[in-house]
């Protein structure tokens, strides 16, 4: 059986920026614990000779020259934003942070 | 009587070429036939009939002025949700991009267009690509035209059912862990994942980058060849687009309909792929067909895949990791939804977290907080990382395996169609679906689903998953072109010809009997 | 904020060690940024710089500047490191606004540079070797502008307005190992330290390293260690320290709070703190948590950068002359003492000089018109020198005055001429009339008048009080409007007066 909590799970909806309820929290603390404990067997046969693969192509070295495309249009760039100012990007107050 | 809109789209390029029809009739044609039958298939999110219309009539005038046009210019087109398109919305399923239409096209967008086919709509899938039964979509499931209770697979379940009740010749998919290929299975299509790298992925909004790869949904082999050769090639804007010079699918396609194409071609079963947890109508008809095949001179043979049973868990670690961090862009400040939470008060954070949880549904946060759990300190090595050393190793069976033999088959779904609700309860049921097409996305290598008959017990639809080697995407065509070819004249008629009528419309004459 | 108890400096460093760790960004001065190829520009209209990518709207997909992998090799090997054999991108996921994908493009665990060394030489001439840890590449946020409540502050703010014309702008990342045994120099070491990288992207070219647009900014580690103990101490992280004297004194100000808090038996949160630049003091932000799970994973939109080690030679042989040990060799060159040295350096004159060295001219002559005059007028117009006249100007201006064409004060004219755009220096002369008569002709026929006029000088010439000499200089210099070798004059007045030619006039006239 796994070890997932209901705290970490309220940890991780956190770091993922979802404001889930504490039914869905409860929820997924059971689904969450059954999918690891099915998929935790990953563990079972990556030993440390085996290398890992994080791109199915082995390709090196692609590059684009440092040449200038035209832009978006401010208007295009901002015609999905739910609030702007001006020729700006609107967001609710940010807490002191960073 | 043979309409428009069951034409191939090789058939109506012929028509269209000669000028036997206009782009405006056979574009209006599956106009009519979307309006009739899509209150009972759902499958389109949005239809642009009157852009439809309007472009179709610009290309019938340009090829009336004798401009030389491309081999499917004036075909329509219906195109999935999770690809940007400048004049439609591009929701990819979800609540949190409701009404969005980005500024820009993806590049097969841009190329489709540019080969002058016609853009009917954008059609439903999962939300974000996530999930084998449409059912995950923020605006209702689509329905399977062969059984209006049961799953078109998914996510591409609105694609696959656009051509399958013939409201398209073609569509665009994409596929991460077969939601081109499943679909194609119980719908009774086909459908090609193209080498990863084949076909550029800019303008296809994200699940997991590295698995992700756009394809053609059709109702014939050589369609989806014709579709691959007008969206296949290097995009400098994907930076994981592969130079290579790709020969011509259609010419591929074309040589598999020559006679004794199979004579030799070396098929391996894979042992993982063919046991337990198969319908017996599944097992029955891939029987049948390696018979057939072998008659026809192939040669069949028996290879393992020891590392396959790994590669469900490799898959939905590695999956829901990426997409954690792909749909963390999803924050409500430069597009999609702003849902301020019900009390409290209204910062930066607590509305990108309100927005989350209105606009993301069950199975998508499902994904992200299981992704998120996956690269966090101290679990990244167990999970992600091993997850990652699986994906080496189901590699190296493939290239195992392809030292023996020249093409893997195996059913491309484990069932046929399911009804709605049967699996939405159990996550875990839902993902070990995909097991047979999951490897081909982890190792990168190209698959194609063609129809292989009717499962005998329920009537319907059962599809046979061909691979290849990395960019023998050619030899998918070939092989399959043949295979088609073959089954067609076994059965004396197409699969889709069996499928019943929809809505009241009479498109065949029931011929009966299964297949 | 409450003020902070600060500690003596001096008797901070009896009780503690401080140790030191800088992470320096630099932008790159490519053309397009780091992923797409929208235009690299400062100062463009709100969001006219950005695409699909740079914006992170869905679909979007990087693409890698190969200028700035060059950049980044150059800047790596200029700092001594190793260039990675391969090397990739990785996202660190965090939420931010300013973040467009809400994960930065940045490397973890296969940066492009590592393992370097830089040596700087403090005011005392002390030298100090600070270990680069690394050197990696990512992408910058966009510029966020805080609305309402206090001027321009995040707190109390009402709203704030994101820009992302800078998002997705070519970073290098260059952290240092811990500095130990810097001891009281601690604050010279992370000014001159900083100094010195922003020396190296200049000379290379891949920076504008203009610390007040940002495109060199510092982030200050410092914490203290207790006499006598082998433990360190936490360090708090003072973010965007953004001038060459505020790094000096954030990490002093750190110094001094951090011994005050842990003499008074109280412990260092290991936190970020803002620089103030205006009362000069640092405040607590956020403090590191488990927020910090940044989730690095290999960038599956990337490919790994492979560096050939011959495309790395290739890169190693365009590097410039290391700016330090440049110095050293122009100073000796040049023959100039510290001061004059240190004049031209600061005044970031050493690229103008030495062209103008090199175009011909005496190495005083050049530093004294370039520090002097030229300084003077750019000043007072608020431009830089550079921008006002070329180096080869400077040289055949200064190559007028050594023929005798010029003197200096005709050669200010001349320079103002150039200035305003009436051609080189020999054409200022032929247009403005300004070249020094050097025939003695008329310069003696003014002479004679300046004497006549002046009775009672010529008289004291005459007795042998040559200074009276200097009135009559100066009316002649007057008369020529300056066109004349003043010490020719000076000759030439002394030979007049001493000969019958010259008598006074009657006396009530020439007034
Ligand atoms: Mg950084
Ligand atoms: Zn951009």
């Amino acid at each position: 059986m796994s070890e997932i909590t209901a705290e970490q799970v309220a940890h991780l909806a956190n770091l993922a920026r979802i404001d889930l309820s504490s039914a869905e929290i409860d929820r997924l603390t059971v689904e969450l614990g059954q999918i690891v404990d099915s998929v935790a067997r990953v563990a079972e046969v990556a030993t440390p000779d085996v290398p890992a693969t994080s791109h199915p192509m082995p390709l090196t070295n692609v590059f684009r020259d440092d040449v200038v495309v035209p832009s978006l249009t401010v208007d295009q760039a901002l015609s999905g934003a739910p609030d702007r100012a001006g020729d700006k990007f609107r967001v609710p107050a940010i807490l002191d942070e960073e | 009587m043979t309409s428009l809109i069951n034409q191939t789209a090789a058939a109506l390029a012929g028509l269209l070429a000669d000028g036997s029809v206009s782009s405006v009739d056979v574009t209006r044609a599956h106009l009519d036939h979307i309006d009739a039958v899509e209150p009972d298939v759902h499958a389109f999110l949005h239809v642009a009939r009157d852009a439809a219309l309007a472009t179709a009539a610009r290309v019938d005038a340009r090829r009336a002025a004798g401009e030389k046009l491309g081999p499917l210019a004036g075909v329509p087109i219906a195109i999935k949700d999770v690809l940007a398109t400048h004049d439609m919305p591009t929701t990819s399923g979800s609540k949190i991009l409701e009404g969005w239409i980005p500024p820009y096209d993806a590049t097969v967008v841009r190329r489709i267009r540019d080969a002058d086919l016609i853009p009917l709509g954008k059609t439903n899938m999962d939300e974000f690509a996530m999930g084998s039964s449409t059912e995950h979509s923020a605006y209702g499931p689509t329905h399977n035209p062969w059984d209006l209770n049961r799953i078109p697979g998914g996510s591409g379940g609105g694609s696959a059912a656009a051509v399958a009740a013939f409201e398209a010749p073609l569509a665009l998919g994409s596929d991460t862990g077969g939601s081109i290929r499943q679909p194609a299975a119980v719908t009774g299509s086909v459908g090609v994942k193209p080498t990863y790298g084949g076909v550029s992925r800019y303008g296809a909004i994200a699940l997991a980058s590295s698995l992700d790869q756009v394809g053609p949904v059709t109702r014939t082999v050589l369609d989806a060849a014709l579709l691959h050769d007008v969206i296949g090639g290097h995009d400098p804007l994907d930076s994981t687009s592969l130079t290579d010079a790709w020969p011509s699918m259609t010419a591929a396609a074309q040589a598999g309909l020559a006679d004794g194409a199979l004579k030799g071609v070396r098929i391996g079963v894979i042992k993982e792929l063919n046991g337990a947890g198969f319908q017996a109508g599944v097992k029955q008809r891939f029987e049948e067909t390696l018979a057939l095949l072998s008659a026809a001179g192939a040669i069949v043979s028996e290879v393992s895949a020891p590392n396959f049973e790994y590669a469900v868990s490799a898959y939905y670690l590695i999956l829901p990791a990426e997409a954690s961090s792909n749909l963390a862009r999803f924050d409500s400040v430069r597009f999609g939804i702003r849902v301020n939470p019900e009390d409290g008060p209204l910062t930066s954070e607590r509305v990108m977290a309100a927005t989350r949880d209105a606009g993301f549904g069950d199975e998508v946060k499902r994904r992200i907080i299981l992704g998120t759990y996956a690269l966090s300190a101290g679990y990244y090595d167990a999970y992600y990382g091993s997850a990652q050393k699986v994906r080496t190793l189901i590699q190296r069976d493939f290239a195992a395996a392809f030292d023996k033999v020249d093409l893997l088959v195996s059913p491309t779904a484990p069932t046929t169609a399911f009804k709605f609700g049967e699996k939405t309860e159990d996550p875990m049921a839902m993902y070990l679906n995909d097991i047979t097409t999951i490897p081909a996305n982890l190792a990168g290598i190209p698959g194609m689903s063609l129809p292989m008959g009717l499962a005998p017990e329920d009537g319907l639809p059962v599809g046979l998953q061909v691979m290849a080697p990395a960019r023998a995407d050619a030899r998918l065509y070939t092989f399959g072109a043949a295979v088609e070819q073959l089954l067609e004249a076994h059965w004396g008629h197409t699969l889709l010809s069996q499928a019943p009528a929809l809505a009241n419309i009479e498109m065949f004459a029931t011929e009966g009997g299964a297949v | 904020m409450a003020k902070a108890e600060l500690m003596d400096y001096d008797k901070a460093l009896e009780l503690f060690e401080p140790v030191l760790g800088f992470e320096v960004h630099v932008e790159l001065n490519t053309k397009t940024k780091m992923f797409c190829g929208c235009a690299n520009e400062f100062g463009s209209g709100a969001n006219t710089n950005t695409c699909p990518t740079c914006l992170g709207l869905p679909g979007g997909l990087p693409q890698v500047n190969r200028q700035a992998i060059e950049s980044s090799i150059r800047l790596g090997l200029a700092l001594g490191c190793e260039i990675a054999e391969t090397s990739r991108f990785a996202r660190k996921n965090y939420f931010y606004p300013d973040t467009a994908k809400n994960f930065q493009t940045s490397q973890y665990d296969e940066p492009i540079a590592f393992n370097g060394q830089l040596t700087i030489e403090l005011e005392t001439g002390r030298l100090v070797t600070v270990d680069i840890e690394r050197a990696h590449m990512e992408d910058d946020a966009g510029k966020l502008t805080h609305m309402g409540g206090a001027a321009g502050r995040i707190q109390g703010a009402d709203y704030s307005l994101v820009d992302y014309n800078r998002g997705g702008v070519p970073l290098v990342e260059i952290v240092t190992q811990m500095i130990e045994g810097g001891e009281a120099d601690s604050p010279e070491i992370g000014k001159t330290y900083v100094a010195a990288i922003r020396e190296i992207v200049k000379a290379l070219g891949v920076s504008n390293a203009r610390m007040e647009e940002g495109n060199v900014r510092c982030d200050a580690n410092v914490s203290l260690r207790p006499r006598g103990s082998n433990i360190l101490g936490t360090r708090t992280e003072t973010k965007n320290v953004n001038s060459l004297r505020s790094v000096e004194r954030a990490v002093r100000y750190e110094i001094q709070r951090q011994a005050a808090l842990l003499h008074a038996g109280g412990t260092i949160t290991q936190e970020t703190r803002h620089w103030h630049e205006d009362t000069g003091t640092t405040s607590a932000g956020r403090p590191k948590s488990d927020a910090d799970d940044y989730r690095y994973f290999p960038e599956p939109d990337l490919v790994p950068v492979a560096p050939s080690r011959a495309w790395v030679e290739e890169l190693r042989a365009t590097l410039p002359e290391p700016p330090a040990a440049r110095r050293k060799r122009l100073q000796a060159d040049w023959g100039f003492v510290n001061l004059e040295f240190q004049d031209v350096v600061n005044s970031d004159l050493l690229d103008v000089l030495e062209a103008t060295i090199a175009a011909g001219a005496p190495a005083q002559a050049a530093r004294k018109w370039w520090t002097g005059e030229i300084a003077r007028l750019a000043n007072a117009a608020g431009v830089s020198a550079d921008s006002l006249v070329t180096p080869a100007q400077v040289a055949a201006l200064i190559e007028l005055i050594t023929d005798g064409t010029l003197t200096d004060r005709l050669a200010r004219q001349v320079l103002e001429g150039v200035i305003a755009g009436e051609g080189t220096p020999s054409e200022v002369v032929a247009s403005r009339g300004l070249a020094v008569v050097s025939d003695d002709g008329p310069l003696i026929a003014a002479i004679d008048e300046a004497l006549a006029s002046q009775p009672d000088v010529l008289a004291k010439i005459r007795d042998g009080k040559v200074q009276a000499a200097g009135a009559v200089i100066g009316a002649v210099m007057k008369a020529m409007r300056g066109q004349a070798d003043a010490a020719r004059v000076r000759e030439l007045v002394l030979e007049r007066a001493g000969s019958a030619a010259v008598e006074p006039a009657p006396s009530g006239s020439g007034e």
